[in-house]
Formats: structure tokens, sequence, C-alpha cells
């Protein structure tokens, strides 16, 4: 099963590569309110069982590719 | 003494490391990222910097959950003394061995000079001399200290601010430059020590740093 976990910088952190782009788009005169750059990361799990594999993808989110200091995330199934 | 030397792929400090270690006088077993080792076998680790694993996924976030790791945490339990060095830095605090997090500077760049820092608490198993205050040289682009407020406060109740930026030159809350845990064997700073052992290296704040 297939899970995709949308990561972003929590708003307290300076977002350094969303400022960035912000103000280039910005400058561009885009009427940019706010730009967040975060990660989008597709795991493919060999659990069939769906309720098993949402787990999986959970605890290995939580554990590795999650710092939840400066990080949230959502999770979806694809 | 024997001293543990982590080298993952993309560490580029360790050998640095190396020589500070053989210039204090000290025996280096190395350790290599993808092996457990006999914690009995060494009393020191140190965990040198560098862009361990390109960096990917966040700093230090693959490094800290590696097999030698797993070794060097559980070393740190028996009280041994193990440091972390710039990416050994983020790599620790990546494992929980120290608290707080390493993000991006808040100037966005990378920034690579000499600095000064300012010893807040002081341990016994690092940083030696009777300087308090020292110059060494930085080189991070992430390196801004990083915890929230209640952690923060924390840290600070506890004495677990090891250095202080005399110039804030990342962002880092509280000009944190190095912190360590409650039990103050586990210690780590941004700048690097190993590259200012002698006059000739620019300056030698960082010999008796081990």
């Amino acid at each position: 099963m297939k899970w995709g976990i949308k990561i972003l910088p929590r708003e307290v952190l300076l977002d350094t590569q969303g400022r960035a782009v912000q103000d280039y788009l910005n400058q561009n005169s885009q009427g940019v309110n706010q730009c967040r750059i975060g990660k989008y990361i597709v795991l493919d799990l060999k659990q069939t069982d769906a309720a098993e594999s949402k787990k999986k993808a959970i605890e290995i989110t939580e554990q590795t590719l999650l710092n939840p200091l400066i990080e949230t995330y959502t999770i979806e199934s694809l | 003494m024997k001293v543990g030397v982590v080298t993952f792929p993309g560490t580029n400090c360790d050998q640095d490391v190396v020589k500070m270690t053989q210039a204090h006088g000290y025996e280096v077993v190395p350790l290599w990222h993808k092996d457990r080792f006999d914690i009995n076998s060494v009393k020191m680790v140190i965990v040198p910097g560098g862009f361990s694993y390109g960096d990917y996924l966040r700093c230090g976030a693959l490094a800290a959950r590696s097999p030698v790791m797993a070794s060097v945490k559980d070393l740190a339990k028996t009280g041994r003394p193990v440091l972390g060095i710039c990416n050994g830095f983020q790599i620790l605090c990546e494992t929980g061995l120290l608290p707080g997090v390493l993000v991006r500077n808040d100037h966005g760049h990378f920034i690579d000079k000499w600095t000064v820092i300012e010893t807040v608490n002081s341990t016994s198993h690092f940083s030696k001399s009777d300087k308090k205050k020292l110059r060494l040289p930085v080189a991070h682009g992430e390196g801004r200290f990083y915890a929230d407020k209640p952690e923060l406060d924390k840290i600070e109740e506890q004495g677990q601010v090891w250095f202080r930026y005399a110039e804030n030159i990342n962002g880092s809350l509280n000009n944190i430059a190095g912190v360590m845990n409650k039990e103050k064997n586990v210690a780590a700073l941004m700048p690097h020590p190993e590259r200012a052992l002698f006059d000739w290296m620019g300056g030698s704040d960082g010999f008796k740093f081990i």
C-alpha cells in the first residue's frame, strides 16, 4: 500500500526556502502573502492490511521522517 | 586512553579529529557507521563534523538512526563521555541524547569564519583549558540552535548550556553554541576545536579540548 506524507516546517520557524521563493514571486508582483516549502514523501509498504499499513506508515513517519520539534505532517492513502 | 571516532558517509572532519585525539596523546579507535561496537573497547566517543548521509532528510537524521549510534547511546548511558562537533552536534540532537535541534541559520547563508564562544557551564570531560572565552572556527549552514520555550527554559535551568556565542552569528536562541545532557557526559558544540590546535592553524584555543 502507498502512503503520501506531507511534511511542513512549523510556522514559528523561519522557512528560508519559502521566504526566498516568496520574495522572488513578490518582486514580480505576484501578491503572495506567504509561501512555505516542505516535502512530500511517498512510502510503498509491504503490508496489505490497510489499518496495519497505516499504523506502520505513521510509525515510520514519527520515528524517522519527522522531527516534531520543527515539523508537522499529514498522511494520505494513495 | 582509547577514543572512538565515528565516520559516516559524508563525514569530512574525522581525520582532523583523529589528529586532535592523537595530539592529546590518546589512541584512536575508528568506528564505522554500519557497525555496532563493544562499548567497553573505548573510554570516549567523538562524533565529528561533515555532511553525514549528504544531510538527506534532515541534518543528522539518518546518522542518528545508524547502528554505530545505537552503541554510542549505550555507551552514553554508562556515563562515559561523548563529544559532538558541528554535524556531530546535529546527530546527537537527532538521537535524543541532547535537547533541541539545529536549523538553518537565520540569515540563510553558510558561515565560515572564526568566532568567540564563552563557557557558561563546564563539564569535567571536555574543554579543559582555563580560558573562559575560546576563539574557534565555525563552518555551518544549519547551526541555529532551536528548542521550544519550555524546553529552552529547562536547558537553562538545568545548567545544560555549555557555550554561548559572544556575537550571535546564526540566530541561535539564547546565543547557544553548545549544550550538554543533564548528566554532562554528552556535550556538543557547533564550532570546530579540532581546527584550532596550534598557532599555525590560526589559533590554539582548541587544544586541551578533550
